[in-house]
């Protein structure tokens, strides 16, 4: 769990609010799952003060890759790092996805920034042979950055975006039930960045009996298990349980997660 | 041939093989992969209360400048799974157990201190009368001098360890109830603990803390403390335990030359996982290079 610097291969800005990190992870003696996350300092300031969370976009032999959403202090300093300046990881942290071998075809359901915790899995999938069919939903076509991404690891893509009104709930419901899963059996359900499509999901899940893990999201203070900031209820044997998203999780059983 | 350091200090008869222990909020097993706990002068757990208790609603953590608020609002399991599983869990340590304690009321305070205070692997208590996320908007036993005096001096009759009182630096004079805790028979005072605090996003103007307010810890709040632990050690002559906003070895000097015997390190291993560590090997450095052999001659060493 201790922190160490890594070299940062490559920090640039793919689109309007999205940049893509490459770090080199050679010290790194720990596989890296997908779904796991990096606790990561985004200055040697005092402000930003607390790490940042930021689970793994792709894991390849000696580097790792963020995707990141720059939104506030954080990640708008993060987005100031140079190539070959090094940063302060503390990882991988956290509980990743469990990606049954058996399973022949997975669907994804991933919002904004969501996409790149299920690019990781995606790529895990294509790796040992299974077919995943991705729904990205986002604000603007230009968001949908992870498309050709997931195209490039063999994944069906459906984008829905607010930009060209298919994004409501309701249509991205159609086009589970009535076009996905007319063409594919699917074996597992996975999801990440939205509450609204994470209920969807477990709906869909929980209505036609398919197992799925959802990837949590919190405010994170130690990201070891000490703090208690990023807890999140799940529900287990009929129980209301507290669960510390940084070290039981991020990943959870999409079933037990109360959303 | 380089003299041995001492860095042994003690709080009443509690022995600490050095001054550097967790802040009680920010402390638990799971940081056994960042650093070795035999290392450190005491372990503080998170503060335990009798029954379990959920917590505040989040988010309950936002970042400030050099700080950060909270409102974990002590997420406890209870005292029966903390007897029965951390306790024996910490007991694999060769070091001192401080058993932070948390309670709705004097009596419950009394009744936790005569349990934990007399439990073979526990050897002092920190009574957590400053806790700022309970009830009573903020609101802590601690603030009182009256209920300070009474509810140590009723817990220190029933307990056969050190008593430490964790004051609260949300009152107009530390140093009344530091007396008030010392006259009540304290072994020891953790001056101090988190100060209430509240942030608001003003695109929202919403508070960032769901439960509106909350603690602010980290080095923002640093010199509050070092200016405190200087008063209360003028007013007190029982040892002081400094917490709040070290993040280095340098900054825990400051405390103790402020007059603190022991400083806890609780926000800096957010920042940085084996900031505990890191910083007893920074006060021997600074010892070394001072030629300072024991570590109590720094305390109160403040020259005015």
């Amino acid at each position: 769990m201790k922190s160490y610097q890594a070299v940062v291969l490559l920090n640039r800005q793919v689109s309007k609010r999205y940049w893509h990190m490459i770090i080199d992870t050679t010290k790194l003696n720990s596989p890296v799952d997908p779904g796991q996350f990096f606790h990561i300092r985004c200055s040697d300031n005092q402000s930003p003060f607390l790490r940042r969370p930021l689970s793994v976009y792709k894991v390849n032999d000696n580097t790792i890759e963020f995707l990141y959403l720059v939104k506030g202090l954080g990640t708008k300093e993060m987005s100031f790092i140079e190539e070959n300046e090094t940063i302060d990881i503390m990882g991988p942290l956290g509980e990743g996805f469990h990606l049954e071998s058996t399973a022949r075809t997975i669907l994804l359901v991933a919002r904004g920034v969501g996409v790149a915790t299920l690019a990781a899995l995606a790529q895990a999938a294509y790796f040992q042979g299974t077919h995943c069919v991705v729904i990205l939903s986002a604000r603007t076509n230009e968001d949908l950055l992870a498309a050709d991404f997931l195209k490039g690891f063999g994944a069906d893509v459906y984008s829905v975006t607010e930009e060209e009104g298919t994004s409501a709930v309701e249509n991205v419901k159609g086009l589970i039930v009535n076009e996905i899963f007319e063409k594919f059996k699917i074996d597992n359900i996975y999801t990440c960045g939205s509450k609204r499509l994470s209920r969807l999901a477990q709906e869909v899940a929980e209505t036609y009996d398919i197992p799925g893990e959802i990837a949590l999201e919190e405010h994170m203070g130690c990201a070891m298990g000490a703090c208690f900031a990023c807890v999140s209820d799940i529900k287990e044997e009929g129980i209301v349980k507290s669960v510390r998203v940084c070290i039981e999780g991020p990943v959870f059983p999409l079933r037990k997660v109360l959303l | 041939m380089k003299t041995q350091l001492k860095t042994e200090v003690n709080i009443g008869s509690l022995s600490l093989k050095n001054p550097i222990m967790p802040a009680s909020g920010a402390f638990g097993l799971e940081m056994e992969k960042a650093i070795d706990f035999n290392q450190l002068g005491a372990l503080v757990p998170k503060s335990i209360t009798k029954l379990s208790q959920p917590g505040n609603v989040k988010p309950r953590v936002c970042e400030t400048i050099a700080g950060m608020i909270n409102s974990i609002g002590i997420q406890s399991k209870g005292l029966d799974h903390y007897l029965e599983v951390s306790v024996p869990a910490f007991a694999r340590y060769n070091v001192p157990l401080i058993a932070s304690v948390s309670a709705e009321s004097v009596e419950e305070f009394v009744e936790m201190s005569s349990i934990l205070g007399n439990h073979p692997n526990i050897d002092a208590l920190e009574l957590n009368i400053s806790c700022p996320n309970l009830k009573g908007d903020g609101k802590a036993f601690g603030m009182d001098p009256y209920i300070t005096e009474d509810l140590i001096s009723k817990s220190k009759r029933v307990a056969n360890v050190p008593v430490i009182a964790k004051l609260t630096p949300n009152v107009t004079s530390i140093q009344e109830i530091a007396i008030a805790a010392e006259r009540g028979g304290a072994d020891g005072l953790t001056v101090a603990n988190t100060l209430l605090a509240m942030a608001i996003d003003v695109e929202t103007r919403k508070p960032l803390i769901g439960n509106v307010m909350g603690g602010l810890s980290g080095p923002a709040i640093k010199p509050i403390i070092v200016r405190m632990i200087y008063q209360v050690a003028k007013v007190c002559s029982i040892p002081i335990i400094g917490c709040g906003g070290v993040m280095s070895g340098k900054d825990a000097l400051e405390m103790i030359i402020a007059g603190a015997k022991a400083v806890q390190i609780g926000t800096a291993s957010f920042i940085n996982p084996t900031a505990i560590t890191d910083i007893i090997t920074e006060i021997h450095t600074y010892m070394d290079a001072h030629q300072i052999n024991n570590i109590n001659d720094l305390v109160g060493s403040v020259e005015i």
